[in-house]
């Protein structure tokens, strides 16, 4: 059980014996430390240039493996820059380039011997406007199957079946699994890109504002499925709406100009936070 | 702390102001009523305690007031950070201004009573802790209107001294009685009296702690500052042990 719902459900309990209540007030007391969690994820001294213009200034910023990082701050601060950076977004532009470490399992991703195509399966992204290909269902979701692993027709079936069972859409689409991806709505497109991204089982999915299209229903929908997705991954969200931050993430990290300013317990973040000018973004100050 | 910068939102920060000018109305309010129940006491005025008394149903409104008002703050804002603890504080510290209306009214109902009686003694023990008390309270609501950590600070350093001379007032009041049963009824009284004052002064030291915490985001550190417990000056329990075991057995 995650730590966070393990604190709700331990609130909800009635008190114990005070002997039971004392080692059982640690926890709970203590908000969720990032660096207990094992960090999936690690980026250590990155630096980002569009061009000369510097974009991320010496990020240090571990994702903790199957929680939520919340990223968050002003347009042009570089959070979406960061996602890019994470699954090498940027190789597909010239004069764009990364200095520094994102280390996976040990592993530079930065380095330029890394299969990308692999690293792409490892860590997933999904877009802020939903952005199915021009085919079915099935074939969105097992396009991108077929570029990593060669499976039966039956295993295709099931993989497709899973992938839309996990975002939530299987229930929604399985009667029209053949027809074109473009006549669903974009609350059910943009879950069939999040299935899409989930086939081929990533570690990691990133999300660059995956709920600014969509309406409030659906969007609580992607949310709920978020707090699905964490049992089994590591999710980074970037995301402008503060409130949405709060209710997803596990941590937050702040970034101003370019640089980190401050990360934290979610909780800490909304309610507490060190640094004045995270205190000025978080409550409508400045931005 | 460094002066916050306004918000984006104008009316946001109009009504945060308004949640601020509110409190400190009541804190005012609070404050006049238990300076007329002292004069109610020491110079046996009924008319000031009949003033007092009734000044009651204004805070009680006021605090309705600011219940509502918060409350619609948080369906509205979604308050944060120190938005949401200025917000939380306020509908605490609108409950703790009420309980000290209560007691302050509570006071003067009895300096009524009081004023029946010949004393053979004094007021003078009393005259000093109803002044420490003000004095107390009038930096908890200049804390309030300033959300300033450090005058916070400053109350709850000094509750210990209220509860000091709240024991050296029971005990003296004790020897009263003892002397003179004719001095029971009044002494029974004061020491009410006395005791209401007292729970003022933790009231406002409540006060302080919540304006702390709305300001710093952090708690006051450690235990509060206590004086002598006047609830023991006759029999002391005995202390806890230190296993933490309950010191009932046997």
């Amino acid at each position: 059980m995650p730590l966070v719902r393990a604190r709700k459900v331990r609130a909800s309990l009635p008190a114990g014996p005070p002997e039971m209540e004392q080692t059982l007030d640690q926890p709970r007391l203590r908000p969720v430390d990032a660096t207990a969690a094992q960090a999936r994820l690690s980026i250590r001294n990155l630096d980002f240039f569009y061009g000369t213009n510097q974009a991320l200034k010496s990020i240090a910023l571990d994702l903790p493996d199957k929680q939520v990082t919340g990223m968050i701050g002003p347009s042009g601060c570089g959070k979406s820059t960061l996602l890019r950076v994470l699954n090498r977004m940027y190789d597909l532009y010239p004069n764009q380039r990364a200095t520094g470490e994102v280390l996976m399992d040990g592993e530079n991703i930065l380095s330029p011997d890394v299969d990308l195509n692999a690293l792409r399966s490892r860590i997933g992204m999904v877009f802020q406007k939903p952005t199915p290909f021009p085919m079915t269902i099935f074939d969105n979701i097992a396009f991108g199957v077929k570029l990593h692993e060669r499976l039966s027709r039956q295993e295709m079936s099931a993989r497709v079946e899973w992938s839309l069972t996990r975002a939530a859409l299987w229930t929604e689409v399985r009667d029209r699994l053949h027809s074109p991806a473009a006549g669903l709505s974009g609350g059910q497109q943009q879950r069939l890109c999040i299935a899409r991204t989930i086939a081929t089982r990533p570690e990691i999915i990133l999300l660059d504002e995956p709920t600014s299209a969509l309406d409030p229903i659906s969007t609580l929908k992607i949310e709920e499925l978020i707090d699905e997705l964490k049992r089994d991954f590591t999710i980074a969200i970037v995301t402008h709406n503060m409130q949405q931050a709060a209710r997803c993430a596990d941590q937050v990290a702040f970034f101003y100009l370019g640089e980190l300013v401050e990360v934290g317990d979610a909780g800490d973040i909304f309610t507490a936070p060190k640094q004045r000018r995270t205190q000025e973004y978080v409550t409508g100050r400045f931005g | 702390m460094t002066e916050m910068a306004s918000h984006i939102v104008k009316s946001y920060a109009q009504e945060l102001n308004r949640l601020r000018d509110l409190l400190v109305e009541m804190g005012g309010l609070v404050e006049a009523q238990l300076a007329t129940a002292t004069i109610a006491i020491v110079e046996q005025d009924v008319d000031a305690a009949a003033r007092a008394v009734e000044q009651d149903p204004a805070v009680d409104a006021l605090e309705r007031e600011v219940e509502t008002f918060v409350i619609r703050l948080l369906a509205l804002r979604q308050p944060v950070a120190q938005d949401l603890r200025q917000i939380v504080a306020a509908l605490k510290m609108t409950s703790d201004f009420e309980r000290i209306g209560d007691y302050a009214a509570n006071v003067a109902k009895r300096s009524i009573v009081l004023s029946q009686f010949n004393l053979s003694f004094k007021l003078s023990g009393l005259a000093n802790m109803a002044r420490l008390v003000q004095e107390s309270l009038r930096l908890t609501v200049d804390a309030v209107g300033e959300a300033d950590a450090e005058k916070a600070i400053q109350v709850w350093q000094s509750d210990g001294a209220v509860d000091d001379i709240y024991t050296a007032i029971f005990r003296e009041l004790v020897t009263y009685m003892m002397e003179d049963p004719r001095q029971i009824t009044p002494c029974t009284h004061l020491l009410f009296i006395a005791k209401n004052l007292e729970r003022i002064g933790d009231h406002a030291t409540n006060i302080a702690e919540t304006v702390h915490f709305a300001a710093t985001g952090e708690p006051l550190p450690g235990v509060r500052p206590k004086g002598e417990s006047a609830n023991y000056a006759v029999i002391r329990p005995r202390e806890p042990r230190a296993d933490g075991a309950a010191a009932m057995e046997s």
